[in-house]
């Protein structure tokens, strides 16, 4: 441990002068020798059969090397799924397997030529016939009776506790409203690139823009039945994630595509190709209805999901999570639905679930304040549990409390009107609202890393870890130096190469801890080492020391009982090793097994509505947030702020178009789905607690989506108070608001 | 995107004999709307000629017109100084469009003949009148939310996407063409077509026409002007409607009126209509309301367009009556 820790300090980012300076290599930039291009032709029809594929023109088109369609792609077997922790894939869909049609936008055909520009041009020429099917489309014509999924990301898909329609029918308030969310769209600005150069029959490597690097390998490994050995995933640097960078069908068809041509490939797909080759987020209708006494407390919350998912895909949105954690009732009656639809599979975008399914719980509650006159802060404050209120387990450590307080202080809560379409700013209305985040722990089993000491007395750790952008290289660096008692520029972190011990993917919020908890198992494994080094003649010896009685600290071994130490360095030196090394694998995340652990938030904004034209422009933010310890308060809150960002793009503008008759979806392009721009965002104040948790790994709980919980309930509510209209279905268009 | 040869043309006559000696060829201005249409094979010229050098002059001319060369950007006529002064409501206009990027590169003359929005348009999975003639359309009984609620026709009820072609509509600009019999002047009003039974025919230039200026008379001294645009997000967007008003009022009387919309149609639309009902009355509320009546009276809305209609109005309403 460092006396004066860097963990807690703003280090800059470390990849920060590489990436603005243009010196960061991204997947779609990495020279290969001999590199061919791929283009994906994909079906214009969402169900049905390919009846024939024309390769005709394609085939004598310029520069084409190879065209791969279901006739001649080799056995690819179905990838893993992500949940299984085998893989990473979020479909079960066979890929150019058969004729079969599963989606509009299922890639039928790859075509591989000389340049980028020729292979887009000759898949233009490819032509495709079909028998279309009758598809699953039309969302509210199946959502009736949608069945139950056998779990939401693990837990039940139920939760029944006492008889919650009972306890509303009595209640003296009630709330029970529907409200919806549209499909949304992962729009990192790094589009989806693969590159795969095959080495021989058995062994290749892939350059994929990833946040999955030994759930690739493993994928790849089964799907084209090789050993991981001989597969080799590098991701250096990730321009934006945000939980779509798994495995999808296009880095297999890569992969499968540069074996048929004998040749390295690279694909890099289209904007319309990310819209429609890969999923988003699901739709959702939710239910949620509240039933109150008069002093606020409830005696009913009812959480009901349904969302879609593709055909046998089996993912199902965990929308009803903050209803199953956040407040106390007398009796809970949560439900998950499921509705199979000929689209993309569902995906994980930032706060599955937890962001959308906040929405309806948030709104839903600033109701019932509104309906019982109570300021809706209060309200919450008022229903906070003792313990995790459907489990019954005890929290680890919960301050949302606290984290109210400090917001409604910080934003001036006080001063807000509670009285909706009260005041005004020339043609604006001005209103303020509220909605609490929350976001569960996660540690993913399986993360190891490497610690490798230099006899200069640096340290390397490595993982084939993840860099998207949140600060992963420079915080793990901090925590690094401080666990081994370096200084930050005498510790490397290396991440992004599955050569590297395998890692969790980066999802979940829980890449910092799980990388965190394997590094923490390699230095006690080095420890042991640089012991077992420093024998007979070291000042340690004398010590008989065993691991637990010394220390890491200023650079080296020193015992605890305050004892001579010695530097790494010179330990390294008096054996004559030029370096010494040290792997560790993350003890099991056994800390959820007793403890309900969650990261938490508070949501407050000021919007302006237009009383002419219905626009809504957010004027103010604030996030306050309880993420346990915090390394660095500069990724941290760039982060938060991110995550408020899509937020408001959420509540605003962002929905991801699916024409019902044809499963397609039309706005595949920046152009015409609205991710938010500079102007669309004010200045975003986020202020964090920082509380460590005392059951996690250093004490540090997710801070990359939780920021994203409660933002659009919050947009909502202020809306409300601003106009006085109630608007539950995403996004807050002015039509809607002005009840067009 | 389909191969295609470029050539750079020095002057007007050089670009118009290339366009014309070259079959399928286009004339490239900005490229910000051409090339995404390539890219996504919507549009597949086998030639570009390259008219983005030729003149972009900006100023007042003998004839007491403000011309903007049809090379201009779209920045350099939005900062431009006689511009702002003595046509705001161009520059208001122009920088409601699009992203700064955007505006940097993109032309007077590409803005003018920049292709619809419609998604249906845009994807060559779905079957589009104006891309295919004769396939059908897909947006009429399909997503229609910000289609044309004036001006459309059975076979395609796609709008217009320009911010700056309503503001020059509302100014009487005419638009100066070059072309293999000669050079010849339309008025902005009948520049774009209505689509009727052939949505693919968007304008009246004739093959290998080419835009080289657009001139723009003074407008009555007295007139006040706005440009109001609503969108969801607050930049780079297409308007769900915009409202181009000059408005001059003497003596609480409405001395003269202009009035053009953005977002409804096929083109930009002159309500010449609700421009009589405001001309010599009273300038209050109650006239502006029977105004914008006016000019959404022939409105016909689709299954999700419907709200363009009273949208248009308020936002009639409330630029006239910050004008008057």
């Amino acid at each position: 441990m460092n006396a004066d820790p860097i963990v807690g300090r703003a280090v800059p980012r470390r990849d920060g002068p590489a990436k603005v300076s243009g010196a960061a290599s991204f997947t779609a930039e990495v020279p290969v020798e001999g590199l061919a291009h791929a283009a994906l032709v994909c079906s214009t029809v969402a169900a049905g059969e390919i009846t024939g594929i024309d390769l005709t023109e394609a085939r004598s088109a310029p520069g084409v090397v190879a065209v791969m369609t279901h006739h001649n792609a080799p056995a690819i077997r179905i990838a893993p799924l992500l949940i299984t922790l085998r893989g990473a894939s979020f479909t079960r869909a066979p890929v150019m397997q058969d004729a079969r049609i599963r989606w509009n936008g299922q890639p039928v055909a790859i075509v591989v030529a000389e340049t980028p520009e020729q292979a887009d041009h000759a898949a233009s020429l490819v032509r495709v016939g079909y028998a279309p099917a009758e598809g699953r489309l039309v969302f509210d014509d199946l959502k009736v009776g949608a069945p139950q999924p056998d779990h939401v990301q693990g837990e039940a898909p139920a939760v029944l506790r006492g008889d919650a329609e009972a306890a509303l029918r009595t209640a003296a308030a009630r709330v029970d409203q529907v409200y919806r969310t549209p499909w949304h769209t992962h729009c990192a600005i790094e589009l989806h690139a693969t590159t795969v150069a095959w080495h021989d029959e058995r062994s290749l490597t892939m350059w994929d823009a990833t946040q999955a690097v030994t759930h690739s390998q493993a994928t790849l490994a089964e799907v084209f039945d090789l050993d991981p050995e001989d597969i080799r995933v590098v991701s250096q640097f990730v321009g934006g994630a945000f939980g779509n960078k798994m495995m999808w069908s296009h880095q297999i068809l890569c992969a499968a595509a540069a074996r048929l041509a004998r040749r390295p490939v690279r694909l890099v797909l289209s904007r319309s190709d990310v819209f429609r080759v890969t999923g988003g987020r699901t739709r959702t209708e939710q239910r949620v209805a509240l039933g109150a006494r008069a002093n606020g407390t409830l005696t009913a919350l009812v959480h009901e999901a349904t969302t879609t998912t593709g055909i046998n895909d089996g993912f199902a949105e965990q929308c009803t999570f903050p209803a199953r954690v956040l407040y106390g009732a007398d009796s809970f009656g949560i439900d998950q639905r499921v509705v199979e639809l000929h689209t993309p599979a569902n995906s994980s975008m930032r706060a599955p679930g937890e962001s959308v399914g906040s929405f309806a719980l948030e709104c839903a509650l600033d109701e019932l304040a509104e309906q019982l006159d109570v300021d809706p802060l209060d309200v919450r404050a008022g229903l906070e549990p003792a313990a995790h209120p459907t489990t019954g387990k005890p929290f680890s450590g919960r301050h949302l409390l606290e984290a109210y307080r400090l917001g409604a202080e910080r934003f001036g809560w006080a001063r807000r009107s509670s009285t909706p379409r009260s005041r005004r700013d020339g043609p604006w209305w001005i209103g303020h609202g509220v909605a609490t985040a929350t976001y569960p722990y996660t540690r993913m089993p399986g993360g190891r890393a490497s610690v490798t000491l230099s006899a200069d007395g640096c340290a390397t750790v490595r993982t084939a870890a993840h860099e998207m952008g949140m600060g992963t290289a420079t915080v793990q660096a901090q925590y690094a130096a401080d666990h081994l008692g370096l200084p930050l520029d005498r510790v490397r972190f290396e991440y992004g190469d599955s050569r590297h011990p395998a890692a969790v993917p980066a999802g979940g919020s829980a890449q910092t801890v799980s990388i965190i908890a394997s590094v923490v198992a390699a230095a006690r494994a080095l420890t042991a080492e640089l012991l077992h080094l420093a024998a007979p003649d070291s000042p340690l010896a004398g010590a008989g020391a065993g691991a637990d009685d010394v220390e890491m600290r200023d650079g080296g071994l020193h015992p605890r009982d305050g004892g001579p130490g010695e530097s790494y360095a010179a330990i390294l030196r008096r054996a004559g090793r030029a370096e010494l090394a040290a792997e560790g694998a993350a003890s099991p995340p056994t800390e959820t097994a007793q403890h309900a652990m969650h990261s938490y938030g508070v949501q407050f904004c000021e919007v302006r509505v237009h009383d002419v034209t219905g626009e809504v422009r957010v004027s103010r933010w604030l996030g306050v947030f309880d993420t346990g310890r915090i390394i660095n308060p500069r990724t941290a809150a760039s982060q938060f702020r991110g995550a408020i960002v899509m937020g408001i793009g959420s509540a605003l503008t962002e929905e991801t178009i699916f024409d019902e008759r044809t499963g397609r979806v039309l706005n595949a392009s920046l152009a015409e789905y609205h991710v938010p721009v500079h102007a669309d965002i004010p200045p975003i104040d986020v202020a964090w607690l920082g509380h460590p948790d005392p059951m996690a790994p250093m004490g540090g709980k997710g801070v990359g989506e939780v920021g994203m919980v409660g933002v659009a309930a919050a947009v909502a509510n202020a809306v409300h108070n601003a106009t006085g209209r109630r608007i539950r279905d995403l996004p807050i268009t002015p039509d809607k608001v002005l009840g067009l | 995107m389909k191969p295609f040869t470029y050539q750079r043309a020095d002057d007007v006559a050089s670009a118009v004999a290339a366009a014309a000696a070259t079959p399928g060829a286009a004339y490239l201005g900005g490229g910000t709307n051409l090339v995404d249409l390539m890219r996504q094979n919507v549009e597949r010229p086998a030639a570009l000629v390259d008219v983005s050098r030729l003149p972009a002059r900006i100023g007042i001319g003998t004839d007491g017109r403000l011309w903007m060369g049809a090379a201009a950007t779209n920045t350099d006529v939005a900062a431009d100084p006689v511009v702002r002064r003595d046509f705001p409501i161009i520059a208001e206009a122009i920088v409601n469009g699009a992203s700064g990027q955007i505006r940097n590169t993109a032309t007077v003359g590409g803005n003018l003949l920049q292709r619809t929005r419609c998604l249906y348009f845009y994807d060559t999975g779905a079957r589009c009148n104006k891309r295919e003639p004769g396939s059908g359309c897909d947006a009429v009984d399909g997503h229609n939310r910000m289609h044309a609620v004036l001006g459309a026709s059975p076979e395609c009820v796609a709008t217009n996407p320009s911010d700056l072609g309503v503001a020059l509509a509302a100014l009487d600009a005419r638009v100066h063409l070059a072309g293999p019999a000669g050079g010849r002047t339309v008025e902005l009003l009948d520049l774009h077509r209505l689509p009727g039974d052939t949505p693919h025919v968007e304008t009246v230039l004739a093959p290998g026409e080419l835009i080289t200026a657009v001139s723009v008379p003074p407008p009555p001294a007295a007139a006040r002007s706005a440009y109001r645009k609503v969108r969801e997000r607050a930049s780079y967007a297409f308007a769900l409607v915009s409202v181009a008003a000059l408005l001059e009022v003497r003596d609480g009387v409405v001395a003269s009126a202009r009035l053009a919309l953005g977002g409804v149609a096929a083109k930009p639309w002159r309500a010449a209509v609700a421009e009589a009902v405001l001309t010599g009355a009273p300038a209050t509320r109650a006239t502006f309301d029977r105004a914008a009546a006016a000019a959404l009276a022939d409105a016909r809305p689709l299954a999700h367009n419907g709200f363009k209609i009273p949208l248009a109005q308020r936002v009639i309403v409330s630029t006239l009556e910050e004008l008057s």
